[in-house]
């Protein structure tokens, strides 16, 4: 069987999931597509995945109400033991990339990380994925009795219900004590829509100016076309945005329709977790500014007129 | 206890990176210690400035001759001593994680730091695979840290924020950026560091075997429209913008 460990948060399936479920349709394998949903609480979670899956194994417990790299390993590992899964498929999440070399020893099985292809190949299975900042499409491939795969999120289609629903089993499961304790937690708080999850991204760098341009310019734009904000590592470095914003090499990896960059040179580590975006428009006053080689719409003019222009005739 | 840091060695973010039968071809290249890397060096010596008992820092390399280099640095930033298991082969990093947990065992390791993401081969996984191959907790995306005698404490992201956490060792800590800012290697160390232990470990004693063949290799540019529009009067350029993104584009509603 082919099983997928589910995304889910607050409640909900994750986009990724029916990524994967995707990814696992179109690899080619055979076997019956099997999501394992692993949580507290999780019974609307599993009832969306049946509606894609061939079958859901659910793994609703106390100790699996909050995520932990070695609980998730154990579990995945143990139900793709039981259920002779050939081709395990996690989430190219930050979680997901956490856990899977874990799941990968245990199972001593290659791992295949974070591609954005998946297809059988003879006896083997093989993937794309972006290497050297992004620069570089590598192919890749692996065989074994079982290979464990991470899917980049936003590389698949979401999947779209397929037949009658799939059945629903409990498992039960043998869980390690987890051995990080977790003493404080933040989590990133937004009335914008995720970064990872947008479809319009508006990002500024240090040409905004300031943290005041920042928040009038940028802001200002992203909430007049609904979109999600991110910085460049500079403006975060200066302490003008919070680094959950930042996009690029340490930051963030996002493909949105339309990438809008305000002021933004365009270093090669910023194009990298950029450069997929279907569109990118780049808005700065230096025309020698290297995003405008990778632009698909530039304008060399001052962000202190163009975007305020913007903002008023985007709510015509 | 000692502490075992990983260095690779990497392109340069601004070299260009060319490829040659399939494969990516470094000769030639500028390379440099990988940044994420570098974090895990400074956070090494840091530890043990704050008053921590840490014995001894060593550092790892694995791969072709010119890592050399990477190490020197890192013996450079102020680590003791450092071990070069030298090959030309590519290995993926779960195969890589046997190397390190070897090594963390043969030398009474009890904190790995490494970078969370390398800048080659844009995995994230050597932390993991080589706590799982220990038996030892992790944590990633670290960007803070402190040592009290056994147990370490700090701060690391998770998917939806960030998380403190409070671990007792062995444990392995993957670092990124925010971490700290490392520091630079001065001439007088980088003198020391020349009579500094460069042990070469033979490749073949840690039984690697790739478990994941690259296949191929291209450089992939999306085509670009290149549109440039004249920004002299904002407010034309703002509706001419708006006006492809919505009906060339089809982006916006």
């Amino acid at each position: 069987m082919i099983l997928i460990v589910a995304e889910h948060a607050a409640g909900k399936l994750g986009k990724a999931t029916l990524e994967m479920v995707t990814a696992a349709r179109e690899s080619g394998r055979e076997g019956p597509i099997t999501v394992l949903v692993l949580g507290q609480n999780v019974s609307a979670i599993a009832t969306e995945a049946a509606a894609v899956a061939d079958q859901v194994l659910v793994a609703d417990l106390p100790q699996l109400a909050t995520y932990n790299a070695e609980t998730w390993a154990a579990a995945a590992t143990q139900i793709a033991q039981e259920g002779e899964a050939h081709t395990v498929i996690i989430g190219g999440s930050r979680s997901g990339r956490e856990y899977a070399p874990r799941v990968a020893v245990k199972l001593d099985a290659p791992y295949l990380e974070d591609v954005t292809s998946l297809k059988a190949s003879g006896a083997a299975l093989q993937g794309q994925r972006y290497t050297y900042l992004a620069r570089v499409t590598e192919t890749v491939e692996a065989e074994g009795p079982v290979v464990v795969v991470t899917v980049k999120p936003g590389s698949f289609a979401a999947a779209a219900p397929a037949g009658a629903a799939g059945e629903q089993y409990d498992v039960e499961l043998t869980l390690p004590a987890p051995r990080v304790e977790v003493t404080g937690k933040s989590v990133e708080k937004s009335s914008r829509v995720a970064l990872t999850e947008a479809d319009v991204i508006v990002t500024g760098g240090r040409g905004v100016g300031s943290p005041e341009n920042f928040s009038k310019y940028v802001e200002g734009l992203a909430d007049a076309l609904g979109a999600g904000v991110g910085a460049t590592r500079a403006v975060v470095d200066a302490g003008w945005r919070p680094y959950a914003e930042q996009v690029g090499q340490t930051g963030k990896t996002v493909q949105p329709g339309a990438y809008i960059a305000l002021g933004v040179s365009g270093a090669v580590q910023h194009l990298s977790g950029m450069g997929k975006s279907k569109n990118i428009i780049a808005i700065n006053k230096d025309a020698e500014a290297p995003i405008f080689k990778v632009a698909d719409y530039g304008i060399v003019g001052d962000i202190n007129e163009i975007v305020p222009a913007l903002i008023e005739a985007s709510k015509r | 206890m000692n502490i075992l840091t990983l260095v690779r060695q990497v392109p340069d973010a601004e070299a260009r990176v060319k490829i040659s039968q399939q494969a990516v071809d470094l000769d030639g290249t500028t390379l440099v210690v990988d940044g994420m890397d570098e974090y895990g060096v400074e956070e090494a010596l840091r530890l043990r400035e704050s008053g921590a008992s840490v014995e001894q820092i060593i550092a790892l390399a694995i791969g072709p001759k010119r890592n050399e280099d990477a190490l020197r640095t890192a013996l450079a930033m102020g680590v003791d001593r450092a071990i070069h298991v030298e090959t030309d082969e590519q290995f993926d990093a779960v195969t890589l994680s046997k190397v390190v947990a070897q090594v963390a065992h043969a030398e009474n390791v009890g904190l790995i730091l490494v970078g969370g993401q390398e800048a080659d081969w844009d995995s994230q996984a050597l932390g993991a695979a080589s706590a799982e191959r220990l038996g030892w907790p992790q944590l990633t995306w670290t960007n803070e840290l402190k040592l009290d005698g056994e147990t370490l404490s700090g701060r690391h992201d998770v998917d939806d924020g960030n998380e403190s956490f409070r671990v007792t060792l062995p444990a392995v800590v993957t670092t990124q950026q925010g971490l700290n800012e490392p520091r630079y290697p001065t001439l007088p160390n980088i003198m020391k560091a020349k009579k500094k232990e460069l042990r070469k470990d033979d490749a073949a004693s840690y039984g690697l075997q790739a478990r994941v063949r690259t296949v191929g290799a291209e450089i992939q540019t999306r085509a670009r429209r290149n549109t440039m529009i004249d920004g002299k009067d904002p407010q034309a350029a703002a509706a001419q913008l708006l006006e492809l993104l919505r009906n060339e584009a089809k982006v916006l509603a």
